[in-house]
């Protein structure tokens, strides 16, 4: 184990984006729009390693060639080759030719995800942002969620609360609606791998993270999970990865996105 | 045609009507027409439905009791992602809502200026945006395929709202931020547009790559209103940044006992010369640092 030493300073923050960057693996030539912390680093890894093909904006209005590195940016100058205004990411999305992945409130079994309210409609316990753009996003293209804190406030018994975005619920789909362009893949929290790969769009978990058992990523939520075949262990940021991980978050965001930042590989007392 | 169409604040926020729809461009904290808003702060109008894209605009009209129905996709701050008198408002079912999908949204809009009673579009089948909006209907093509579509309602408003950097007195507009939003459809989508401006110009006299920067037709502008820093406390590319103390100070004003009517005391009330002063005027504006995503 002579990597025990490396791999204990290795977050759990990095290893979820560098499971997230595998999203974005072979989807060709699209916008990737990592929202939040851990998924834009990971959209940068996966352009700056395995998928240099991919599109990505400075986060305003601007097509980047290089992905901007997080926070204040000292004299780094974005290297733009095009513009791609909101109007225009909104004509991106209704033509299929992006993959998105944000963090949603709630989602459930069928891939359905919330980031309206919770609670009745008509007077929610919580109000939150709005559906925003899932309507739209979750029944035109690519989607992956980020969940940081995996447990059965997020991953509901039931249905969400106000379902923001589509997934395979066949109820939901009345004769003539267009339900081939859904595409879920992966859900990456901070105790897996998880996707919707069973028979009929079954959740299931694709890896677990080192230290974590099937049966507590199972108790963490609110429905019935199967193992995908190969199940096995999320793999650990390489060195090279790591590197370019530092350069896209110089000012260590990555360090506040999960409590306490812990570690990639979790102590049996952890655990 | 009016050859000067500047009117004040006060003028312009006299010309609404309590009841109508009122749409308010923008983005989020980007570049809404706050000096606007605080005049409909200032005056008596009511039972508004707000069309928005929403930030501290919508929360604002929310706390002063104006919104009797907000049709909306969001409402956050982006820094500051829970905007606190929306919640407010929405989790006490003090207005009506249409929430609906930016996209369908969008559509909304477009339908509006182009005249059409609906655009259709597949955003917000299969969600509870259709659930929750019993008016919203589905359309089935008359072509060959028979697909489903969600036929999204134009979003015709009685007026719009806009803020930009640099009008002149017939109504043409500049907008230099890097991205215009849809300030484009609002100002199409409604029978009256009234714009506040940064800077105000008699006549317009540009070199083609500053034209260029023109969102829409002066035919669709009413009302001029020079208002400089006229979207404090929000973001105007490429003038000034946010005010992320004034937003956290507003933000705050939710969590204080009496603390809206202490905000709209010490910041709405006494006017916008009195609130450009005590925001630290043109010199702090000049101070606020682009945000950077």
């Amino acid at each position: 184990m002579t990597q025990m030493t490396e791999n204990e300073v290795v977050s759990l923050a990095e290893l979820m984006i560098v499971a997230a960057s595998e999203a974005w693996r072979d989807n060709g030539e699209i916008l990737a729009s990592g929202i939040g912390v851990i998924p834009r680093i990971g959209a940068s890894l996966a352009k700056l390693t395995h998928s240099p093909e991919l599109l990505m904006t400075d986060s305003e209005a601007f097509l980047v060639s290089e992905p901007v590195p997080l926070g204040a940016r000292g004299d780094y100058q974005p290297k733009y080759e095009g513009y791609l205004s909101f109007e225009r990411v909104f004509e991106c999305v209704w033509g299929g030719k992006r993959h998105a992945m944000i963090g949603p409130t709630q989602i459930d079994r069928w891939g359905q995800t919330n980031l309206s309210s919770v609670g009745p409609y008509d007077k929610p316990k919580s109000a939150i942002l709005g559906v925003r753009g899932l309507p739209g996003n979750s029944i035109n293209h690519i989607n992956s969620m980020i969940v940081p804190n995996h447990g059965p406030r997020v991953f509901v018994s039931g249905e969400v609360d106000m379902v923001s975005g589509v997934g395979y619920k066949p109820e939901r789909w009345a004769p003539g609606m267009k339900q081939d362009f859904v595409d879920i893949r992966l859900v990456v929290t901070d105790l897996c791998v998880m996707d919707f790969g069973g028979p009929d769009h079954a959740p299931r978990v694709k890896s677990l993270h080192p230290g974590v058992s099937f049966e507590q990523v199972q108790a963490a939520t609110g429905f019935p999970l199967l193992q995908a075949p190969g199940m096995g262990e999320t793999p650990m940021p390489t060195a090279g990865q790591l590197a370019v991980i530092r350069r896209m978050d110089p000012h260590n965001l990555r360090a506040l996105q999960l409590k306490g930042n812990p570690p990639a590989v979790r102590t049996a007392a952890a655990a | 045609m009016a050859l000067n169409k500047e009117l004040s604040a006060a003028q312009a926020v006299s010309q609404l009507r309590d009841g109508m729809t009122l749409g308010i461009g923008g983005w989020g904290p980007r570049r809404k027409p706050m000096a606007l808003v605080r005049e409909i702060l200032r005056s008596p109008l009511k039972n508004l439905t707000v069309v928005s894209y929403g930030g501290p605009d919508v929360g604002m009209l929310c706390a002063a009791g104006k919104v009797k129905k907000l049709i909306y996709a969001f409402v956050t701050m982006d820094a500051i992602p829970l905007e606190p008198w929306f919640r407010k408002a929405r989790e006490s079912a003090a207005m009506d809502v249409m929430e609906l999908d930016e996209g369908m949204f969008e559509w909304g809009l477009r339908a509006a200026g182009m005249r059409m009673s609906f655009l259709p579009t597949r955003c917000g089948l299969a969600t509870d945006v259709l659930a929750r909006n019993p008016s919203l209907k589905t359309i089935q093509s008359p072509y060959g395929d028979g697909e489903v579509y969600l036929a999204m309602p134009a979003l015709k408003l009685d007026a719009a709202l806009i803020h930009v950097n640099e009008a002149d007195r017939l109504g043409n507009t500049l907008l230099r931020g890097a991205d215009t939003f849809f300030d484009h459809l609002y100002a199409r989508a409604a029978d009256a547009t009234y714009v506040s401006t940064e800077v105000l110009r008699e006549r317009f006299e540009l070199d083609a790559d500053t034209a260029k920067q023109n969102p829409f037709e002066r035919y669709l502008v009413k009302g001029v209103v020079h208002a400089p820093l006229g979207a404090h406390p929000t973001y105007l590319g490429p003038d000034y940044g946010w005010d992320m103390d004034h937003l956290k100070r507003y933000n705050a004003s939710a969590t204080e006992e009496g603390g809206w009517e202490k905000y709209v005391a010490e910041f709405v009330a006494p006017g916008e010369s009195e609130y450009l002063a005590k925001i630290g005027g043109p010199e702090r504006a000049a101070k606020l640092k682009q945000p950077v995503f």
